[in-house]
């Protein structure tokens, strides 16, 4: 799905300053930039390019490398299930399938409304706590496939309440 | 609010008693500043109330707990005699949130926003336990009430990771009171470089992120090639299942710092960095912070106390690809580029990062260096086994009573970890394997439990140390399986610039694929094997050349499940879906009717105290069922 999405170019300016334009920080620019918008969008690889001296075939190169970054639009909850060992053999794949049949999309696909993106990541490091799922920055620990389905529901509401009020804002 | 905006709170809004001092000119004002610290927190007579904020615990819920027991305090006007530290990780991740009392060390485990005000109520008030919330011993059914005396943290010797439940892993002023900083002192002022790497050569210590090499041999090498050398940290953990490194990032970050400052001196380097995943978000927060702060106080920058040495670091996000974990391809990332590693015709320490001689060393590893220069070589010598020195972190996960983050001396045997520290398998089943060093290590099966764990030990039986992942597998685990998913994460983190570990990889994961679906051949184990032999020998690097470790050792050690997956089509262990199926045993059925309410697929019917049936033309095998049973009555066939 294409949406046109409005870059501030101002913003990209500043995160590539901070790194002093050092084309060393490739990796870390476009993770600060997908902080911003979920994803790196295609509009801002010739700016990058032409700011840090670097060819656009490495950009893609690096930004298709690396699991962090997208160069599709992702959704504004990144939901990661721990497919790590631990949470393996705790049964990650039965969350992961109650989260999927939930959202009704596969493993790395994103919901219609730009909300969900389902993503396995590998091992966030709370291996004790499994199975473990996160969204954006927040950690869940202890699940099983219904509370993965109420987390969802949590979140479904959370996005709601920011769209009222942002509308009435 | 996630843990982190909590952190930064306590970063920013808690100064600590005493005010910051700016810049410590020399080695006395270091001195002086320790000591005042030290008195200062003596002087204190107020509460310490520990509450952990690692990432274990976090997700269990420990901010909000935070900010109910301020508030509770606050209600009770007991804010000013008490004070609440996060620290980072206790270990004991399984019972989260931790909570402990001082002085007593008094021990509530899972602690919630609704038992607050009880504690604050008699335990903070009139010194009074919660009884209700002490640890029960899961062995001997008695109740525990302080840290020290739990089963888990008695049989364990924490010279790295002790520190992390003590101190607020964002103030500088905690650790250096806890004598921190001392090492760097003693290196900066008492030795030559050449004498720190000797005393590191002979402390026996080898790498922590899974080769083993002889640090100090290391060290020594990378010194004598000349250019501008590079000091680096490497805190990609990606093995799935390890989290030591983590939780040290987290919960102690200036004890990293300081080993890679004395490693800087030692080998004469002004420039580090530490290459840490993007995904620990708390980490590279709590380093950070702590990177500024050594900055502001002087130990680190230009002229570190006054010494004339100049050494800085630098943090690197690294963006999610296990491959990076291996040297060359580190560095490759390090400079913005794809991370692929490259032949080791010439080595890092030769020519690496921006083609200068690079030191790279494991966070663990760089852990015990203040150690090491604080207590001595021969001290770090005398624990641990001729060949493997020191204490090495597990992170005990998967079918364990306690699940945790264990330190204990080289040589301990893997049955004390699983069972005395670990408490054996739950819910009273039996042990199968221990899965120990990550993707590129293997399985090890019950007639191996007393060997003492050591990087030679492991190696004997086919595994290896790894970065110290320790996955306990019960008769639930199909190993089948498990080489399965051990392969798919390395076809899926394969750089893909290599044949044999790009082509081999994904054609052993087909054949296991098949066997898992119950269309395993007759021949197919060989093929694996054959498969194994030749991904091991012609691959580029370590993830290619370790890949075969998890087929090879189930195929070692499980044979017999592979042959009966692929001749009798069974998959004993319930995993494979097409390969089992349930039934009720009628004679432990009780009809309590618990599977029956929980089954997704209304496959189970029956009547109230009688025996229920289970409709296989139903049965989606999703093992709800089986895991709600309390009877035992649901049975894999």
């Amino acid at each position: 799905m294409e949406r046109a999405i409005d870059i501030d170019f101002q913003q990209i300016d500043a995160i590539i300053d901070r790194y002093s334009g050092n084309p060393e920080a490739l990796l870390m620019i476009m993770q600060d930039i997908s902080d911003i918008y979920n994803y790196v969008p295609k509009e801002v690889v010739p700016v990058l390019s032409e700011k840090l001296g670097v060819r656009e075939s490495l950009i893609y190169s690096v930004a298709t490398f690396y699991k962090t970054i997208s160069l599709e639009p992702r959704g504004k909850y990144i939901v990661n299930v721990c497919t790590g060992t631990a949470c393996h053999v705790r049964g990650a794949n039965r969350v992961m399938d109650a989260l999927s049949d939930k959202l009704h999309i596969n493993e790395g696909e994103t919901t219609g409304d730009l909300v969900f993106t389902l993503e396995a990541v590998r091992c966030v490091g709370c291996c004790a706590s499994g199975p473990v799922v996160t969204v954006n920055q927040e950690t869940h620990g202890g699940l099983d496939s219904s509370k993965a389905v109420k987390l969802i529901d949590d979140y479904r509401r959370r996005a709601d309440d920011s769209d009222g009020e942002q509308r009435s804002g | 609010m996630t843990i982190t905006d909590v952190v930064q709170m306590t970063a920013t809004g808690n100064k600590g008693v005493v005010e910051l001092m700016g810049r410590l000119k020399d080695r006395d004002a270091l001195g002086a500043f320790r000591n005042r610290l030290k008195e200062e927190r003596r002087g204190q007579n107020r509460r310490l109330i520990s509450l952990c904020a690692g990432s274990g615990c976090a997700a269990y819920g420990t901010a909000k707990v935070y900010r109910a027991l301020n508030e509770e305090l606050t209600r009770q006007g007991l804010q000013d005699e008490v004070e609440v530290k996060l620290t980072g990780c206790h270990g004991f991740c399984e019972k989260g949130p931790i909570m402990v009392l001082h002085p007593e060390g008094i021990f509530y485990p899972q602690v919630t926003e609704a038992h607050i005000p009880e504690i604050v109520e008699k335990t903070v008030r009139i010194g009074e336990l919660v009884e209700g919330r002490l640890f029960k011993d899961p062995a001997t059914k008695k109740k525990i009430t302080h840290e020290k005396d739990i089963p888990f943290y008695r049989l364990q010797q924490r010279i790295i990771f002790g520190n992390n439940g003590i101190i607020d892993p964002t103030s500088i002023h905690d650790y250096i009171a806890v004598n921190g900083y001392r090492a760097l002192e003693k290196a900066l002022f008492d030795m030559e470089p050449l004498e720190i790497i000797a005393q590191i050569k002979q402390s026996g210590l080898r790498g922590r992120g899974g080769g083993g090499f002889p640090t100090g041999i290391k060290w020594e090498s990378c010194r004598k090639h000349e250019g501008e050398r590079y000091i680096i940290c490497n805190a990609d953990e990606g093995d799935p299942g390890a989290y030591m490194d983590r939780s040290l990032l987290e919960g102690n970050p200036h004890a990293i710092i300081e080993g890679m400052i004395i490693g800087a001196i030692a080998i004469g380097s002004r420039s580090g960095f530490v290459y840490v995943r993007h995904e620990y978000p708390l980490a590279v927060k709590n380093l950070t912070i702590a990177l500024e702060k050594a900055w502001e106080q002087g130990l680190l920058g230009r002229d570190i106390l006054g010494s004339g040495i100049d050494f800085d670091i630098q943090i690197s996000r690294g963006g999610g690809a296990f491959v990076c974990g291996e040297s060359t391809a580190l560095m490759a990332s390090l400079e913005g580029m794809p991370g692929r590693p490259r032949a080791k015709y010439v080595h890092t320490v030769e020519r690496g990062f921006r083609q200068g001689p690079s030191n790279l060393n494991n966070v663990e590893t760089w852990a015990n260096v203040p150690i090491i220069i604080d207590k001595g070589a021969d001290w770090y010598a005398s624990i641990g086994t001729g060949t493997s020195k020191g204490t090495k972190i597990f992170s005990l996960v998967g079918k364990v009573v306690n699940t945790g983050l264990v330190e204990v001396p080289m040589g301990t045997p893997l049955r004390t970890i699983i069972y005395d520290i670990g408490g054996g398998i739950p819910r009273k089943k039996k042990f199968k394997a221990v899965q120990t060093g990550g993707p590129s290590g293997g399985c090890i099966p019950e007639q191996f439990l007393d060997l003492g764990v050591d990087f030679d030990e492991l190696g004997k039986v086919g595994s290896i140390m790894g970065s110290g992942g320790m996955i306990v597998m019960d008769q639930d685990t199909c190993m089948v399986d498990v080489a399965r998913y051990f392969l798919d994460f390395l076809m899926e983190e394969s750089c893909g610039q290599c044949n044999p570990c790009r082509e081999g990889i994904k054609r052993m994961l087909e054949i296991l694929t098949r066997i898992c679906e119950g269309n395993g051949r007759e021949g197919d184990i060989e093929l694996l094997e054959e498969l194994c032999d030749m991904v091991q020998k012609f691959s580029l690097c370590g993830l290619g050349t370790s890949a075969p470790n998890p087929v090879l050792t189930t195929i070692r050690y499980f044979r017999h499940e592979y042959e009966a997956h692929i001749h009798d089509k069974k998959c004993e262990a319930g995993v494979c879906k097409a390969l089992f199926h349930y039934e009720i045993d009628e004679a432990d059925c009780t009809g309590c009717g618990l599977c029956a309410r929980k089954c997704p697929q209304e496959a189970i019917t029956g009547e109230k105290k009688k025996p229920h049936r289970l409709d296989q033309e139903k049965c989606i095998r999703c093992g709800i069922c089986y895991e709600a049973c309390k009877f035992d009555a649901l049975v894999i066939r």
